[in-house]
């Protein structure tokens, strides 16, 4: 029976599957969620499994999916719907495989299709530039001839007149180059042609993009002149080695011009050509990012479905596939109804047979959670998932948890404010889902909406208990508290108004306090008064030990159902009692002596009462003898003493015995089983001696008395184990 | 005319919620102002000299307090209803792009 006190009964059962059957089934218990498929092929390579290949061509599908998202970037927003498809047949992969391939081809043909343009882009912009610079530098060549030889050079100008004739013949490389690499540049070439070149150069004002990173480059311009073929070699390695540019240039004037229109010209229908191209290939990635979330889940569920047939094996006839599941007992019949389902799907005729099997292994734990329960079961896994069939903390942790909560928090206010924020969430709940936002705070959040909505009701009350809003009280029934008595009974009058700051309301006089607490929570004056935190913190410490101990103890009796359910009465004299003896003797002690201070003393005898913290810490240490402590009642050592020594007594009898009686049994069942294996079979008496041997060397103690096989390593655990786990229950 | 859209969505849907909590707790804090009650008795501006001669000047202080929480109540609300303008906006805006 499903119950939430408990995990549920889970049962091991071996489904055998005909293979074309066995991939449509898979996909069905997939859908349904409530199975776990045991792997019966540990033991082997991933890469040795029947259906790597499959799983290997959905990871190419992913990398092409990946690929697609990547070029999409953040311009195209990818389409999700709201419901998840469904899990696709096998056939379908191979549509998927062309679609997804044919997308990526094209995609790859037009980023390679752009980059080549754009490179031609580039090339014709540099040369546009260089055209209109290599103009300046030939205008400024011809001025300089004029005074290049005049005044200090007159007297070679015999030899240089010869020379400009020659200066005709001057070759000339023009080319573009990086700026940052234009003094290296400059100085190699100096230094290489011994000074025999004359190099002019300018920045050039636009920055370009280059094709391939996608950055803005700065270049300058060059122009070389030089004389002679050799010099023109060295100058061309140089450019290369540089990875300057080089353009033919024409030499005169109206060429150049030519040139330049014709450049103009060129670039303006490179950049309509650009253009295109940049549309068609947004076309594409639009296209594409209608339908890529969708084909993402499809391929990870493919993907899912065949690691899962990875896990099963394939028995000798080659027609059937076995697999082994644990599922919850309780849900047989939707499980046999998803098998049908897949055996209808997949068109075979064979059904599905599935046969329960015993076994000694832990069943898995499983909780049935709803939408409300399932914050509170994963803040309760968190801390530890229990045992099969161990009783389940968290239904009493949906009110236990908020309310602590609360008690800590106590601001009706602000849990005004809690609520709201959390009924806003809860209301818009199915938008909210809808949205499926990958910001993990607001996850957080969001996920436990549930949590936050009880513990702002749980707030507002402690608020009103606390009388704190926003930190201010209500007055709504009149404080119970009045200073006028003080004037009329006391000491006051305008003289002590005047001399002192402070003044201290006395409840032993008569009418100061009107005898009847505030009706509902704490009394409002105590937010104006001055000693409001002394008051106040002794009170909450005071009731949140209460409620802490009342909580230890809840939850030591929960363990008795559980040793109870388990049958292990051994659990129950060893550890129950115990556990109670010390808690109650000692924390429950403490309890029932704070509940005593309040009961016993009123404001005439408030002077002499004891500090029940020095008590407790005299109680451990025996010592009676501080004068300035009162005993809290006649008879307190001797009744104290008793209290501490049995729990004193409680804690080896916690502690020791069980593992020693774990021990014993264990031997017993190791003899039992030698005595039964000496009388059937001689032969089998090496392997329970090596077994025997094993286990006494490890000095191990089982948790159950009676024989158990070689595969049930997870239930020993060592003494040092059951020590710990007593200390921890301490 | 410029457009009117200064705010985006996240910050529209902020101002309506700060605008929704200072009406409400502004509007509840001058009532509470205005009744004189003793718990806000250190928020009230007063001198010494203001406690001479019975409550009246207290009273009067507690009121102009109260007005002045009434005011910001009234500043918030205008905030509220230009954020809640955003809103709309950025609502018709997301409509119109796609």
């Amino acid at each position: 029976m499903a119950s939430m006190f408990r995990s549920e009964e889970m049962c091991l059962a071996q489904l055998f599957l005909q293979v074309e059957a066995a991939y449509c089934c898979v996909a069905e218990l997939g859908e349904l969620g409530l199975v776990q498929f045991r792997d019966l092929n540990v033991n082997v390579n991933s890469f040795q499994r029947k259906f790597v290949n499959e799983v290997r061509r959905c990871e190419s599908l992913e990398r092409i999916l990946r690929f697609l998202e990547n070029e999409m970037g953040s311009d195209i927003v990818i389409f999700k719907p709201e419901k998840y498809p469904e899990s696709p047949l096998p056939r379908e992969m191979i549509d998927l495989e062309t679609v997804l391939e044919k997308l990526e081809d094209e995609l790859r043909e037009a980023n390679q299709n752009q980059q080549t343009l754009k490179q031609n882009f580039l090339e014709l912009t540099e040369l546009k530039h260089l055209l209109k610079k290599t103009q300046d530098f030939f205008e400024t060549e011809t001025n300089l001839s004029d005074d290049f030889f005049s005044e200090d050079t007159s007297g070679l100008l015999e030899l240089r007149s010869t020379s400009a004739g020659a200066a005709a013949k001057l070759g000339f490389i023009a080319g573009v180059i990086k700026r940052e690499r234009m003094v290296t540049f400059d100085r190699l070439l100096w230094r290489a042609c011994r000074g025999n070149i004359y190099l002019r150069y300018t920045e050039m004002d636009a920055s370009l993009e280059d094709p391939i990173t996608k950055e803005q480059m700065k270049k300058n311009v060059f122009i070389i002149f030089y004389q002679g073929e050799q010099l023109k070699q060295k100058i061309k390695k140089i450019c290369d080695g540089f990875r300057a540019t080089v353009y033919t240039c024409p030499e005169s004037a109206a060429e150049r011009r030519e040139m330049a229109e014709g450049v103009n010209a060129r670039i303006e229908d490179l950049n309509m050509v650009i253009t295109q191209t940049e549309s068609h290939r947004q076309r594409l990635l639009r296209k594409a990012a209608a339908n890529l979330w969708t084909w993402g889940i499809k391929v990870k569920k493919i993907k899912a479905i065949y690691h899962i047939l990875n896990c099963c094996n394939i028995d000798v006839t080659q027609q059937c596939i076995i697999a082994e599941i644990w599922f919850p007992v309780a849900d047989t019949n939707r499980i046999n109804r998803a098998l049908h389902q897949g055996m209808e799907r997949s068109g075979s005729a064979i059904s599905p047979i599935l046969t329960v099997i015993q076994s000694k292994m832990a069943p898995p734990t499983f909780n049935r959670t709803n939408k409300f329960t399932a914050g509170f079961q994963n803040i309760v896994d968190a801390y530890g998932v229990g045992s099969y069939r161990e009783m389940n903390p968290a239904p009493y942790t949906i009110i236990t948890f908020p309310f602590l909560f609360a008690v800590m928090f106590g601001d009706c206010g602000h849990g005004a404010v809690m609520l709201a924020f959390a009924l806003w969430m809860v209301t818009n709940e199915k938008t909210l889902l809808a949205q499926k936002s990958t910001n993990e705070i607001w996850n957080t959040f969001f996920g436990g909406r549930y949590l936050i909505l009880l513990m702002g009701i749980f707030s507002i009350y402690t608020g009103f208990i606390y009388n704190d809003c926003f930190s201010k009280s209500f007055n709504i029934f009149g404080s119970s508290w009045h200073t006028r008595p003080m004037f009329r009974n006391g000491t006051w009058n305008l003289h002590v108004l005047e001399e002192n700051n402070v003044l201290q309301l006395d409840p032993a006089v008569p009418g100061v306090y009107s005898g009847n607490p505030y009706p509902f929570g704490i009394d409002p004056i105590w937010n104006i008064a001055a000693n409001k935190l002394t008051f106040l913190n002794s009170y909450k410490m005071k009731m949140s030990v209460i409620l802490g101990i009342t909580q230890m103890v809840f939850g030591v009796i929960l363990s008795l159902f559980n040793h109870i359910y388990f049958k292990k009465t051994i659990n129950i004299i060893l550890q129950f009692i115990p556990e109670m003896i010390f808690i109650l003797c000692l924390f429950g002690y403490l309890v029932v002596m704070i509940i005593f201070k309040w009961c016993q003393y009123d404001v005439q005898r408030s002077q002499q009462a004891p500090s029940i913290l020095i008590h407790f810490i005299s109680m451990f240490l025996f010592s009676y003898n501080d004068p300035t402590n009162r005993p809290l009642y006649a008879h307190q050592e001797e009744i104290q003493s008793f209290l501490v020594i049995f729990a004193l007594i409680a804690v080896p009898w916690m502690l020791l015995f069980k593992p020693f009686i774990l021990r014993a049994n264990h031997q017993k069942a190791q003899r039992m089983l030698q005595s039964l294996a000496i009388s059937e079979d001689p032969a089998g008496d090496t392997e329970v001696g090596i077994i025997e041997s094993n286990h006494t060397k490890k000095a191990g103690q089982e948790d159950h008395s009676g024989s158990h096989g070689g595969h049930d390593d997870h239930d020993e655990e060592s003494s040092g184990e059951t020590k710990k786990n007593g200390g921890l229950r301490k | 005319m410029a457009s009117l859209l200064c705010c985006g969505p996240k910050l529209a849907a902020c101002g309506i919620v700060l605008s929704a909590w200072g009406v409400i707790m502004l509007i509840l804090l001058g009532i509470f102002f205005n009744v004189h009650s003793a718990v806000l008795i250190e928020d009230v501006p007063y001198t010494e000299e203001d406690f001479k001669d019975g409550p009246d000047r207290i009273y009067r202080l507690y009121e102009q307090v109260s007005y002045n929480c009434f005011i910001a109540a009234g500043l918030y609300v205008l905030l509220g209803a230009f954020a809640f303008c955003q809103v709309r906006l950025n609502k018709r805006k997301e409509y119109m792009v796609h």
